[in-house]
């Protein structure tokens, strides 16, 4: 039954016949779990609370950085390192104090997972990385409830529904993950800030479409939208009679390994590193190194270490033949990561004397010159 | 000729190109004429062995080549050839 106060909130949805009464009623006894609360659970979030999902769970663990404020709309100026979770559920309730919020304030595991999604009727996967998206799924496909699925990348997106009644599921489409470093990500891709609202919003609205038994489910469907060109694309998505989604043989492992994550990377030795204040020293010093920036020139142009000679890391194994293998080197990224590879490159290639600034340029702001900024 | 569609992560080992014509008759023999035409792609598409990756999906109109005859299956002039590689960002 719906309160007074309910039939004046939700009047423009109980006024169309394809919600009416019944819909809302069936909106304020669903429960939505929403996995991350950045670019997607935003918008997701938000929506969700305004429409009258009467219970809406949320996993995330992260705090709110001023860099997520370009798309995460869901967080504040005010909120900025405050838990996300909690400043996503002060805004929803802002929005709409008459729903349940749930807050699980953990990573999702293969050990947390069956526990946190068996309450819920419906699971939307916001989150941004392979272990967890296939933890996502595989746990939806054990205990049979439908997977709202969307990614970004730059400026285009993938959305569709996995693991509903009949329908494939996300190893259908993709039987096992990328191996890593070969598909970048957002913090090294970018990422256009509208592009997770346009995709989180079609989330939300399959969300209720589900929830209402409404309209055409985009299941046994991919959506592909593409806001440069603004085009959406859809793409058939069958169920794979060979995956484990309908063999039956699914059980949840450990994702990071079967990402092919190490468990435990191994250090590079001491000998491999250098701090930025070490760099700093040796440029005061005039010493003879050779310092290569190997990130991208959009990225040159926000800020650079001044004697930096940039190679972006794509371009580096054609460059190798142009640089004096005896040379010492020093290679810096953004945070460290692409610079270690670019390293690996160097080092394959005979080179001696290579090493990676711990930290990346993010490092040599805080450490060095804080006029670099930090994006 | 076909027209192969470049996503978003694999543009930058083609030259930029978000489309890119193709001859030959099946999808194998496109998929051979754009790494001839861009090179880098090879390592992103083809495992050691020249299969092509798990991660990355093949449609030719809207169709999983998987679903039809894979590497043989026949394509027709104006056929447009979709690459689609699993992306996993969303909350980033």
């Amino acid at each position: 039954m719906l309160t007074q106060e309910e039939v004046s909130r939700y009047s423009r949805h109980l006024i169309m016949p394809e919600v009416g009464v019944a819909g809302q009623e069936k909106l304020k006894a669903a429960k939505v779990l929403l996995i991350g609360t950045g670019g997607l659970g935003a918008p997701v979030a938000m929506y969700l609370a305004a429409a009258g999902v009467g219970t809406i769970g949320l996993v995330d663990f992260d705090v709110v950085d001023v860099s997520n404020l370009q798309r995460q709309v869901i967080h504040g100026t005010k909120d900025i390192g405050k838990k996300k979770i909690d400043s996503a559920e002060e805004t929803m309730r802002d929005i709409n104090p008459l729903i349940t919020i749930i807050k699980h304030e953990v990573a999702l595991t293969s050990a947390n997972a069956l526990e946190i999604l068996k309450d819920y009727d419906i699971i939307a996967d916001g989150t941004d990385n392979f272990p967890t998206r296939f933890l996502i799924n595989d746990a939806c496909v054990m205990l049979g409830k439908p997977n709202v699925y969307a990614s970004i990348f730059r400026f285009e997106g993938q959305a569709t529904i996995f693991a509903a009644e009949g329908g494939p599921c996300y190893r259908c489409l993709y039987p096992e993950p990328p191996p890593p470093g070969l598909v970048p990500s957002c913090a090294e891709g970018g990422v256009l800030g509208i592009l997770p609202g346009v995709v989180g919003l079609l989330q939300a609205t399959e969300v209720v479409k589900l929830i209402l038994g409404a309209g055409e489910p985009l299941i046994g469907r991919l959506m592909l939208y593409d806001a440069l060109a603004m085009k959406f694309r859809e793409l058939k998505l069958r169920k794979n009679p060979e995956c484990i989604c309908a063999t039956g043989d699914v059980k949840l492992i450990d994702y990071e390994q079967f990402c092919g994550i190490p468990n435990q990377p191994e250090p590079p030795p001491m000998s491999a590193e250098i701090s930025p204040k070490d760099v700093k020293a040796l440029i005061d010093a005039k010493e003879n190194f050779i310092l290569i920036d190997v990130r991208e020139p959009h990225e040159f142009q926000i800020g650079r270490i001044p004697t930096s000679t940039l190679i972006p890391l794509g371009e580096l194994p054609k460059k190798v033949a142009e640089l004096d293998p005896n040379a010492n080197y020093v290679l810096h990224c953004k945070m460290g990561g692409r610079s270690a590879k670019g390293c690996d490159v160097l080092r394959q290639a005979g080179f001696k004397n290579v090493r990676n600034m711990t930290g990346g340029i993010l490092a040599w702001s805080d450490q060095v010159d804080p006029t670099v900024p930090k994006y | 000729m076909a027209k192969i569609l470049i996503p978003t992560p694999l543009r930058q080992y083609a030259e930029k190109n978000n489309s890119v014509d193709v001859s030959g008759a099946t999808v194998g023999e496109a998929l051979a004429s754009l790494t001839t035409q861009f090179p880098d792609l090879r390592k992103n598409l083809f495992n050691d062995e020249g299969k092509l990756r798990s991660f990355v999906n093949v449609y030719v109109n809207d169709e999983d080549i998987r679903y039809l005859q894979k590497d043989a299956t026949a394509i027709a002039d104006g056929d447009i050839i979709s690459i689609v590689p699993s992306i996993a960002g969303g909350l980033c």
